[in-house]
């Protein structure tokens, strides 16, 4: 029988608090979080959740990981025990570019003061699949333990990972998600001289005016499990992961493909995945990165997959709001996907004033709407794109 | 240059690196070993880096292995300083 994949916790760290229900209901309200243009996570303070020694030992994008997975344990009824052995659950993570905050102190080091000098801990703490282990560390999982690489749809891409671990048998349950804190020196530099970041500093996706991303920082990670064990030990079920579909442009390095044929063929992958037609989605969470290229092509995208049902769906980007989390983006945004269903809201798009030309789909510009639904089943897709050409989209639906 | 070893300067080297790796001040005498407090490998490896920045002698390799105190880390500095 099949394995059905449910999502019993969710926890978050993002540029608009700690918490994944302030993600939800700030971001449900129109608030930014971005400033100067960068989407930093201000309300975040390791020292308040970590202790010295683990403060020391996590990069930063490690620190989110932790912090959001205490929430979503918690959230999953997992705090005090674990539900299933420990070598059935598995600890499996997105990241971008993992930690790079670290690395640029050590060559700071390394440059100024000698080869002596560079911190033991700098590899450790630099290594993409640090997150993932901190996590196993942390929880006492015993399972498969990796961190899932690539570039901003890792988020989604671990998530879908770890649905397919679970409908194989080979583990019972995954803490996964993803985290990014790529708000350094280096990467803005080396972001800002792609041309990829907004001059302005402001994140309007779809908008004619729109000049890039603005960068952001973060993590969320959730919960899975079988549906059948959850509903045995009596867990709050928050929805189901429903599907995962995956691509490649195998195009460009940056540049999305301009037909938007990778990403569509994802999002008809996630829906076959899922068993769901164009009809029963009622919301898309999607990219929408605010670069001419990515709205544009996504557009497409969207209209090739989902056909004329693609005009008829509310379409927002949780970016407008936070920026552009990287290797998070995925998994904080399926994050807010679920609880946005459960709440029978498509939050909104911000800084939306004037759609470009071609952008003809209602992208909920400037504040929330409800989802009028009855009793149809709350089904969305979250989408997710990266440098390289990957091309995730998970499909989920709210309980 | 290197400051000169002396069983008071090490000590006091070593007292105030230790809180900087989550030690806990008033736990920290000669004879707490160092997995009661919690310092593993990789601080060890943090605490020779400040003694050699101070001191010029490194603690590598199979010294390190020996060390179970907080006083064997202070008595090997001077051993092998000396």
């Amino acid at each position: 029988m099949s394995r059905e994949v449910v999502i019993t916790g969710v926890g978050a760290v993002t540029p608009l608090g700690v918490g994944a229900r302030t993600l939800h209901e700030r971001w449900s309200a129109g608030v930014v979080g971005i400033t100067d243009g960068k989407g930093v996570a201000t309300e975040f303070d390791p020292t308040e959740h970590l202790s010295v020694k683990e403060v020391r030992r996590a990069d930063r994008f490690t620190q989110f990981a932790l912090v959001a997975g205490d929430e979503a344990l918690a959230e999953a009824g997992w705090s005090e025990e674990l539900p299933y052995e420990g070598d059935k659950i598995a600890s499996i993570l997105g990241t971008g570019i993992g930690g790079i905050g670290t690395l640029e102190r050590g060559k700071e080091i390394l440059i100024e003061s000698g080869a002596k000098k560079v911190p033991p801990l700098s590899v450790p703490l630099m290594m993409s699949n640090a997150a993932a282990a901190a996590v196993s560390m942390r929880f006492k999982l015993l399972g498969p333990c990796h961190g899932i690489v690539s570039a901003c749809s890792g988020g989604a891409d671990a998530i879908g990972a770890a649905k397919m671990m679970i409908e194989s048998g080979l583990v019972d349950a995954v803490v996964t998600g993803g985290s990014e804190a790529a708000l350094t020196p280096l990467s803005n530099a080396a972001f800002g001289a792609l041309d990829a970041l907004s001059k302005q500093g402001i994140s309007r996706p779809f908008d004619k005016d729109r000049d890039g991303f603005v960068m952001g920082e973060g993590g969320a990670i959730l919960i899975l499990e079988t549906r059948e064990n959850a509903e045995k030990r009596g867990a709050k079920i928050l929805g189901t992961l429903k599907g995962y579909g995956a691509s490649a442009d195998a195009y460009h390095l940056t540049a999305p493909d301009k037909d938007g044929g990778g990403p569509s063929r994802a999002m008809k992958a996630a829906m076959l995945n899922a068993g769901i037609t164009p009809d029963d989605i009622v919301y898309v969470n999607a990219h929408g990165t605010s670069t001419g290229l990515n709205d544009a092509a996504e557009t497409k995208a969207l209209k090739m997959a989902l056909g004329d049902r693609a005009h008829e769906i509310p379409i927002s980007s949780l970016k407008s709001s936070i920026g552009h989390l990287l290797g998070a983006a995925g998994a904080v945004e399926a994050v807010a996907t679920i609880l946005a269903l459960r709440d029978r809201i498509a939050p909104p798009t911000l800084g939306l004033e004037n759609p470009d030309e071609g952008l003809d789909l209602d992208y909920v510009p400037h504040q929330a709407k409800p989802l009028d639904i009855g009793d149809k089943p709350a089904i969305a897709i979250s989408s997710s794109f990266g440098f390289g050409g990957h091309n995730a989209v998970l499909a989920l639906e709210a309980a | 240059m290197a400051n000169a070893i002396t069983e008071e300067a090490v000590q006091k080297t070593v007292y105030e690196a230790l809180p900087q790796f989550g030690v806990d001040e008033g736990d920290i005498t000669r004879e707490a070993t160092f997995e009661d407090l919690d310092v593993d490998s990789l601080d060890l490896a943090e605490l020779s880096q400040i003694i050699e920045d101070e001191y010029g002698v490194a603690l590598k390799g199979d010294d390190v292995g020996k060390i179970k105190t907080v006083g064997d880390a202070i008595d090997l500095v001077i051993q092998k300083g000396s």
